[in-house]
């Protein structure tokens, strides 16, 4: 075909980064990742936690973790999730969940909402009384007990397990479990529906 | 877009003689198909089998047209195209198992291109379901990730109210597929509950007109620019916002691209139009949307064939984006202006809300400089080897305005839509998004039937033709006049044109020196079969395939080493596309 080479075309100045950001042509910008928690009210409904986590999956949103359970509502429950990404990726995780039919509305919480996890640590039954001391040092309680085994519970945020965790491994830990984070607003302000 | 689904289920409800009062419904069967009905349905495109017996049982009774398709890949693309050229849901129907598998391919292709479908599919009875029960398969598993929705549908009494949702859901918003699983058990139940009338998921916002201080802001930024264009991608046509384009481009002077599936939305022979823009796209139109400084974006969702590298695609642009999908907004590209809404609706707000046209003198000319520098071309021998572009451009000279094209996936589909002069909407009709080799003869039958009065060609290639060749059967059973033209390389082109720039050469699994003679094919279907060989007889042998009333097929053994100019390269910069394969070294 006609027409000038690549190497002869006029060229205009610009850049944009990978994201489609126009960017300066000097400088280097990239957006670092970063932790959203994102709550979204969804139909309590089957189906409705495997249409969320495959798209997460397959738009391949970096999830951290996703906790789903009933609310006041019976029609309804609320899925919060973690999630790291760069700032578009999670904007764009927020309108792809909005778009999904089941949910109802989606909404990132502040970083100072409140989060709180669950751990249960299943530990030998050598030392009991040692165990339920330093399950009262992170707020915990002993939920289960045999000649053999304890098994405690500590509730909190994810610093707060990460460390009663560490602090538990002075036993003989066999066993641990852990939720992802269930995370309200702080205030008064909700998740309505018709935000 | 809304209201061209509300429209024909209140003519099924006005129009409706009092004495011709509808059979009060029985079944769950009965209630699907009168949801159907309802929705204002013409035709069904579907394989019969033994879970959706049933519903092929109420549809007995019926007044809605059914397809026995030969294949069901063949009943969703037939749906598909159906849904393209109308601008109303398609509808496919197949069984349980592997026919709802079959539907797989043709609802992912009606996903990726937003057309607005519906799929029905059978289902084992509820009790069976989670067993691996005979012809079992988890439907609304598969088909959750490429459909708007997909429901199962759990009771005879709300099944109809499941396919009347569904219907209005693959119509609302932006258009795409929707699937309604029905187990067996659930449409042999019995119900009297009549269908609730088509209505979207009350979770479902669909919205209308774009913020009018966004499209203000918007408005200013085009009228200062210095280098506009408008770039019409395929929800200009879903929006039957092609109208108002016209009107807008043409008051305020502004080029205008189109993407691949926004061919149609623009007439190609108006002086303002640079054709469409992306891998194989005109030289003029990459030229322009690499050099633009603001580009108005409607209805396109920046896919990587349009784009190329993003970080080379209209770098010094301030780009506004029309989209009625809010996650369409800086998905791939940075909206700078985003505008939510319909697209006709924000183009009128937009035609109101501009203060003046942009001064565009230069840049116009500039335009016209590069349509002078790159025009679309073809070396034309005196005789041998025919030349595919040859075959497009004289069938398009022949044809009326509103002729549809349907095509395949690969070169011929390069060709079809480089050097075809499309001037209408709604008469391109490919697969874009997904690429699906095989989609070319069953759309044609969907368009065909979508657009009885307007002609239908298909170009295809052999690759592409011999996926889907037993919808040929269907043609000639349906007495369908579509010309079929296999531009014949002997090779699936476009992997071997890859091959050639890309894999040194090394032409792997590409050359099919072994398929058919398919005007014989053709004629052993029931079709008209012709070979094409030498240029001198395009003209004839398209004015006899034209002239046979019914489906013929054009075999045109064109030149094995022809390939796809302009190019840009996967991922590339498209102001730097390749004329020539020296070129593809230079990048």
């Amino acid at each position: 075909m006609p027409g000038p080479a690549p190497d002869e075309r006029m060229r205009p100045e610009g850049r944009r980064n990978s994201q489609g950001i126009r960017v300066d042509p000097e400088a280097e910008v990239t957006h670092e990742p970063r932790q959203a928690v994102l709550s979204a009210l969804v139909k309590h409904r089957p189906g409705v936690l495997s249409e969320v986590s495959g798209l997460f999956s397959r738009r391949q949103f970096n999830i951290e973790s996703l906790t789903v359970g009933p609310t006041s509502e019976e029609d309804t429950a609320r899925m919060t999730i973690l999630i790291e990404e760069p700032e578009p990726g999670i904007e764009q995780a927020k309108k792809q969940l909005q778009k999904l039919v089941p949910v109802i509305s989606v909404m990132e919480l502040e970083p100072e909402a409140v989060r709180r996890e669950l751990a249960l640590i299943k530990v030998g039954g050598e030392k009991p009384d040692d165990v339920n001391a330093v399950a009262e040092m992170y707020g915990g309680q002993a939920v289960d007990a045999s000649t053999d085994s304890v098994t405690v519970e500590i509730t909190g945020s994810k610093q707060k397990i990460d460390a009663a965790v560490e602090a538990f491994r002075q036993f003989d830990v066999q066993e641990i479990v852990r939720t992802g984070a269930a995370a309200l607003e702080r205030g008064p302000k909700t998740l309505d529906k018709d935000d | 877009m809304s209201e061209r689904a509300s429209v024909p289920a209140e003519e099924e409800q006005t129009d409706e003689e009092p004495t011709e009062e509808q059979e009060p419904i029985t079944t769950g069967a009965q209630s699907v198909v009168r949801a159907l009905e309802n929705a204002g349905a013409e035709y069904i495109f579907g394989v019969q089998g033994g879970a959706i017996m049933p519903v092929y049982d109420a549809l007995y009774d019926s007044d809605i047209t059914h397809v026995t398709m030969a294949h069901e890949q063949g009943a969703s693309h037939a749906a598909d195209a159906y849904g393209i050229v109308t601008g109303d849901p398609g509808v496919c129907f197949a069984t349980s198992g592997p026919g709802a598998t079959n539907l797989v391919t043709g609802i992912a292709d009606a996903s990726m291109d937003s057309d607005p479908m519906i799929a029905l599919t059978g289902q084992v009875p509820t009790d069976f379901v989670g067993n691996d029960a005979f012809q079992e398969t988890d439907t609304v598993g598969i088909t959750q990730p490429i459909t708007k929705e997909s429901y199962f549908a759990s009771h005879s009494d709300t099944v109809g109210n499941d396919v009347s949702e569904a219907f209005a859901l693959a119509d609302a918003g932006r258009q795409g597929p929707t699937l309604v699983d029905l187990p067996k058990d659930v449409t042999q139940g019995e119900t009297d509950v009549e269908p609730a009338a088509p209505s979207t998921p009350d979770t479902y916002d669909v919205p209308e007109e774009a913020d009018d201080e966004d499209v203000q802001e918007a408005a200013d930024v085009l009228a200062d620019a210095d280098r506009p264009v408008v770039l019409a991608g395929g929800g200009v046509i879903k929006a039957d916002a092609s109208n108002a384009l016209r009107e807008f481009a043409m008051e305020y002077e502004i080029p205008v691209i189109t993407t691949m599936p926004g061919i149609g939305s623009f007439p190609e022979d108006h002086e303002l139009s640079l054709e469409w823009a992306g891998m194989h796209g005109t030289g003029y139109a990459n030229m322009a949307i690499t050099n633009t400084d603001c580009m108005l974006a409607i209805g396109t969702r920046f896919d990587d064939r349009l784009t190329g590298g993003v970080d080379s695609f209209a770098p010094d642009a301030d780009i506004v984006h029309v989209d009625i999908d809010p996650a369409e907004i800086s998905k791939n590209v940075y909206a700078d202006y985003p505008l939510i809404g319909d697209a006709r609706a924000v183009l009128r707000q937009l035609f109101d809300a501009m203060p003046r046209a942009p001064d565009v003198d230069e840049w116009r000319e500039q335009c016209q400089d590069w349509k002078d520098e790159y025009p679309m071309s073809y070396e034309m021998p005196d005789d041998e080897p025919l030349k595919p572009q040859y075959v497009v451009e004289t069938f398009s000279d022949v044809t009326p305005d509103d002729t549809i094209v349907c095509t395949g996936v690969g070169q011929h589909q390069m060709w079809a839509s480089q050097f075809w002069e499309y001037t209408e909407p709604r008469t391109w009709v490919s697969s874009h998004g997904l690429g699906t080799m095989g989609y070319g003869v069953p759309a044609a039958i969907g368009a065909k039937l979508a657009a009885p009065d307007q002609e239908v060609v298909c170009f295809d290639g052999d690759g592409s033709f011999l996926m889907t060749v037993q919808g040929l059967s269907v043609a000639v059973r349906e007495n369908l006049d579509i010309t079929y033209v296999i531009l014949n390389n002997e090779a699936v082109g476009m992997v071997r044109q890859w091959q050639d720039g890309f894999y040194e050469g090394r032409r792997m699994a590409s050359e099919y020196p072994w398929i058919p003679q398919f005007d014989k094919l053709a004629e052993a279907f029931g079709a008209r079969g012709f070979r094409l060989e030498e240029a001198d007889d395009v003209e004839d042998t398209i004015q006899a395939a034209r002239d046979y009333d019914g489906p013929s097929v054009i075999d045109a053994h064109i030149d094995p080493g022809e390939n796809v100019f302009p190019m840009v390269p996967s991922g590339g910069d498209n102001g730097l596309f390749a004329l020539e394969e020296d070129h593809l070294e230079m990048l």
